[in-house]
């Protein structure tokens, strides 16, 4: 039951040839040998294989790898803007601390990146709202709220034209 | 995962000959977000999925409060939950929307499979019974028009032949002078499945409050309307202590269960506190 799919990853036309009852994610860590999306619950209650597939971020784990096919998927290797460079995001976490053991962090920057895209200037609340479905065991989440609060601002005065500061 | 072949059929009459040829080798995929869980769980063994997904016309969404609500089998909670229009018309539906699992999930999972999957504690429900929703289903024979109410015939179990799929739904507009309220208890904020889950739909005339349904999950078998409660209010002025009737009748209309998310005693006085909440906060809306 293989199917041969041609899914752009990142920009970039990939064909794959995967199993009809491979997910999205099995498909993305293995045929497509991009592992910086987790594996975590596998049931779609933790985020942590979150991606965003047409626009929209959705686990990984809960689409299957045929679905997509003709679909356009960005995963935490094609969060930066360029080779070398670090999305605001990631610097983000990195000054304040939003990852620690980092398991959670791909699926929480990707979530993260599709809540900045729809609301630029998101309040608290809205944040928590969002990040709702990225578990995450260590931080208490304080610090993954202030890195994307921060990245916002970031993201906000880039979008001004006034880079970073 | 176990092993499925994945059909993707382009009409809807080649999707009920396939379902009608597999029977209950196969299983109808639309969001996925339970069904692939419960493969993954063992709970469902399909040999085949025949994919939803690319069957026409079923993404429409229609929503305005002269038309009232209709939207198709694929339109996903998400799209529902981000329409300014669902939030303002249908706010029940709407609260519920946003208490179905995450945002990730919501941009797969469907009302329909929500509806079909017929889970007792299902968010979606109540509210769409309060609110009177019918539910298209194309079958062999052609298609005919159930309401939400009359869907479901227990736990998982639906009047759904093997052959029939439900192509979308709608849902009466408005009146003037309605409000709603969803009010859903669990253990935790976020990602969490019902304990119990109260729907209210009120239409208030004056101070005279001309319509009420009470839809209620997690506390029977299937989601049901709390009549006898709705009979304390209807063509009454609510007042303190009927509210408080209406809530305590509610309760003894339910069959709860005892398991992992609360017992059966705690379900039924939840269900009395929580309709007086729900019955008061539609009441406010509907001002």
């Amino acid at each position: 039951m293989k199917r041969n799919i041609t899914t752009t990853i990142n920009g970039e036309a990939r064909e794959l040839a995967v199993e009809t009852f491979h997910s999205l994610l099995d498909a993305l860590r293995n045929a497509a040998g991009l592992t910086g999306t987790k594996k975590g619950c596998d049931v779609g209650d933790c985020g942590a294989c979150t991606v965003i597939l047409d626009g929209a971020p959705v686990c990984a784990c809960l689409v299957l790898a045929a679905e997509t096919d003709g679909c356009n998927v960005t995963t935490i290797e094609g969060l930066q803007s360029a080779p070398g460079s670090l999305h605001p995001l990631q610097e983000s976490f990195m000054m304040l601390g939003g990852a620690q053991c980092g398991f959670c962090t791909p699926g929480i920057l990707m979530m993260a990146k599709a809540l900045l895209d729809e609301n630029p200037n998101p309040t608290d609340d809205e944040i928590r709202f969002g990040i709702a479905g990225n578990i995450c065991r260590c931080t208490g989440y304080t610090k993954i709220i202030d890195a994307i609060r921060d990245a916002a601002v970031q993201l906000r005065q880039e979008a001004k034209g006034g880079g970073k500061s | 995962m176990r092993p499925f072949d994945l059909l993707q059929p382009k009409t809807t009459d080649e999707a009920i000959a396939l379902l009608a040829r597999h029977g209950s080798r196969a299983c109808l995929l639309a969001g996925g977000t339970d069904l692939l869980v419960e493969i993954k769980e063992g709970i469902r063994a399909p040999d085949v999925l025949i994919d939803a997904k690319h069957l026409p016309g079923m993404r429409d969404l229609v929503v305005s409060s002269s038309e009232g609500l209709r939207f198709g089998a694929l339109v996903t909670a998400r799209e529902l939950e981000t329409s300014p229009a669902v939030k303002d018309f249908y706010h029940g539906l709407w609260q519920a929307l946003r208490e179905l699992g995450s945002i990730q999930v919501r941009n797969r999972a469907t009302v329909a499979g929500n509806v079909c999957r017929a889970s007792p504690s299902a968010d979606t429900l109540p509210p769409l019974i309060a609110d009177g929703a019918v539910v298209a289903i194309m079958g062999p024979a052609g298609e005919r028009h159930v309401t939400l109410e009359d869907f479901f015939t227990g736990a998982g179990k639906t009047v759904l032949n093997g052959d029939e799929i439900v192509t979308g739904f709608s849902v009466p507009k408005p009146l003037p002078g309605t409000g709603k309220c969803y009010v859903k208890h669990g253990r935790r904020k976020a990602m969490e499945l019902a304990t119990v889950g109260v729907a209210v739909t009120m239409t208030m005339t004056g101070d005279t409050c001309s319509s009420i349904r009470i839809a209620l999950g997690a506390v029977a078998p299937t989601p049901i309307r709390a009549r006898k409660a709705e009979a304390v209010l209807a063509g009454k002025k609510p007042d303190i202590e009927l509210i408080a009737q209406c809530g305590a009748i509610a309760a003894t209309e339910t069959s709860p269960i005892s398991n992992i998310r609360g017992s059966a005693d705690y379900r039924r006085r939840m269900v009395e506190e929580l309709v007086q909440r729900a019955i008061t906060a539609a009441m406010e809306a509907a001002r």
